[in-house]
């Protein structure tokens, strides 16, 4: 293996890795402010997709414009699923919640399922994006670097939010004990929606960027991204966006590893996931920038 | 044991013993075919609110284990040429072609590796509170579709196997249904259920008061896994052809709707949200063809039952928690109040 392949598998790795860590940050704070694993953030992402799509496709818009679309579009959707479907359910058992998250997951795929119909539509690619770039020997296409570069802003602004103003403050604070927060004047609720919002928003670029590199979109192709980016986030330390992102470099490059040195195990990458599940479950539950939630609340 | 061994219970167990014997008198042939879908839902749906509903703790698994039954099952019952003729892509592996059990050796065998499975899983994720169980069960069922497409040696790959001989009459299906609820029953009503019970209402509560979480919740799930592989195994007898992509999570996502509609953690709901829900989906199937709505004929949307049963599970869980039966059984609807 020379140095150029390796530099190549490491771009690869690090453009995965922002694409899982974007659809991992959304599970994260979710979990934080919520305590529920929510099924529905990867159809977010399918629909932020899909929406791309559709508005390139039927509406003939351009690429930035089908952008902001699908952004917007997401986030509608990320803030409506919370409204109707989470918010009567604060105050039950932490099953229901988790059964209406699985209720609104298959909701979405299956209403994108019938509105486009059942075959897997092509995203036309813009040309831009497929122009090739030699930097000695490495082939490098613009999404290698439009995609970690766009990642790496849009952590910075999540993390500025986060730690610089009132309403970080809240998010963080909510993460620690709804009650308290809530008597100190914090509307709950509002805080809950900006944290879907994040999410959403997060979840609809890594679609975006994710319909850019494998131009095939089906209605259930959330259910393994997702399963992924969560299993990112529990590496991470779920509860904590560093953590998220981190885990979800660490997911991305040791799938691209596996696969560049072991091709005969090309076939159970998409296992590598659950097997990090698995251990970090037996080893450290709490994840690498592990926060324990079950002892500082509920 | 059930401790109310009352008139109540033997009551329903004729008249479940008569539903099933005198089944094949009742319906037709499409009937019945409907009614056997049924009896092996009922057995995994009850199994499957042993941990869902009894112990409290999401699991996302059934359609994990209902493969792993089913390929053992299939396995077992398909004699060695036969072996020789299906697998096209590889040979089969020696072991694969010594195994060879009559159906029920062959149903318990399922269990048991579904069991076995279910534990190894079980460990790491109890080991946490039971959040994680939601995930990992969910991946568990993409990981097992993953190695029955890439180990072609043991599944035959994506081809699946087919022509596995059809031993079980409805009668039999029907009375394997009836024993396993009778087994559940008799685990939810012992100290093991109570615990569960405990476990899914407070388990801090529970622990204090000396009972074993852990243990508990790893009982319930692999309880749960084991009859949920005997249901596999006679699901892969009755429709005699399986391939890996049968075991979707629509499977898991139907019994959730099962026992949810009836009822999170009642027997009966689950026994009654299986009539609904299977006999209600053959009966929806007109959604996914072309509708006529006044006149105005719409295209067939395939995945329309889909997004009605999303919206029913939704609508269930906001607005009537409870299901249909609640907590309750059915013994508990005609007694007088203590």
């Amino acid at each position: 293996m020379d140095i150029a392949t390796l530099l190549q598998q490491l771009i690869n790795g690090i453009s995965l890795g922002s694409m899982y860590a974007l659809i991992a940050i959304g599970y994260t704070m979710v979990y934080g402010v919520l305590r529920l694993i929510n099924f529905a953030h990867a159809d977010i992402m399918m629909v932020g997709a899909f929406a791309t799509f559709f508005a390139m496709d039927s509406l003939q818009s351009g690429f930035v414009v089908a952008t902001f679309f699908a952004i917007i579009f997401s986030i509608l959707i990320g803030v409506l699923t919370d409204k109707v479907a989470y918010k009567p359910l604060r105050h039950s058992p932490r099953i229901s919640l988790l059964i209406t998250a699985i209720g609104v997951s298959f909701f979405l795929e299956n209403i994108v399922n019938v509105t486009f119909g059942g075959t897997p539509k092509s995203f036309s690619v813009p040309e831009f994006f497929d122009t090739i770039i030699n930097v000695g020997s490495t082939i490098l296409t613009p999404t290698v670097i439009i995609v970690p570069v766009v990642t790496l802003i849009l952590l910075s602004l999540l993390l500025f939010i986060l730690y610089k103003t009132k309403y970080g403050m809240a998010i963080r604070a909510l993460a620690f004990d709804v009650k308290t927060v809530s008597l100190m004047g914090v509307d709950a609720n509002k805080i809950i929606m900006i944290v879907f919002i994040i999410g959403s928003s997060l979840a609809a670029v890594g679609g975006i960027f994710w319909a850019i590199n494998y131009p095939v979109l089906t209605p259930y192709m959330g259910l393994m991204i997702g399963l992924k980016a969560f299993a990112a986030a529990v590496l991470g330390g779920i509860g904590s966006v560093s953590g998220a992102v981190l885990g979800g470099f660490i997911l991305g490059f040791t799938e691209v590893a596996v696969v560049a040195f072991f091709p005969e195990l090309g076939a159970y990458k998409d296992a590598i996931a659950f097997i990090f599940l698995i251990l970090v479950l037996v080893i450290k539950p709490t994840g690498i920038m592990g926060i324990d939630f079950e002892k500082s609340r509920f | 044991m059930i401790r109310s061994i009352n008139k109540n219970f033997i009551l329903y167990l004729l008249i479940s013993i008569a539903f099933v014997s005198f089944s094949p008198y009742l319906f037709e042939d499409y009937g019945i075919r409907i009614l056997n879908n049924i009896f092996i839902f009922i057995i995994l749906a009850v199994s499957y609110n042993l941990i869902n509903g009894v112990t409290g703790q999401l699991s996302l698994e059934p359609n994990g284990f209902v493969a792993i039954g089913a390929y053992v099952t299939a396995l077992s019952l398909l004699s060695e040429d036969l072996k020789w003729d299906l697998f096209q892509l590889e040979d089969p592996a020696p072991w694969v072609l010594a195994l060879s059990f009559d159906i029920f050796p062959a149903l318990l065998l399922s269990g048991v590796v579904a069991s076995i499975v279910a534990f190894i899983l079980a460990v790491p994720v109890f080991r946490v509170r039971g959040d994680y169980l939601a995930i990992v069960t969910l991946g568990f069922g993409f990981i097992i579709k993953v190695f029955a497409i890439n180990s072609p040696e043991i599944t035959n790959g994506s081809i699946g196997l087919n022509e596995i001989p059809s031993v079980l009459d409805s009668y039999t299906i029907g009375f394997i249904a009836i024993v396993v609820v009778i087994l559940i029953l008799n685990i939810i009503y012992s100290k093991f259920g109570r615990a569960m019970k405990a476990v899914r209402d407070d388990e801090d509560a529970a622990s204090a008061i000396g009972i074993d979480t852990f243990k508990i919740k790893t009982l319930a799930f692999v309880t749960s896994a084991f009859f949920e592989g005997i249901g596999g195994g006679m699901l892969a007898v009755l429709l005699t052809t399986i391939s890996p992509d049968l075991f979707t999570f629509f499977l898991t996502f139907q019994l959730l709707i099962i026992i949810v509609l009836g009822g999170l953690g009642s027997t009966s709901g689950a026994i009654i949200g299986s009539f609904l829900v299977i006999g209600g989906s053959e009966w929806l199937r007109f959604l996914d063809g072309p509708i006529d709505i006044f006149g105005i004929q719409t295209d067939a949307h395939p995945g329309t039952r889909m997004v009605v049963f999303s919206l029913i599970l939704i609508i269930v869980m906001l607005f009537a928690r409870e299901g249909i039966m609640g907590k309750r059984e059915f013994s508990d609807i005609f007694r007088k109040k203590r």
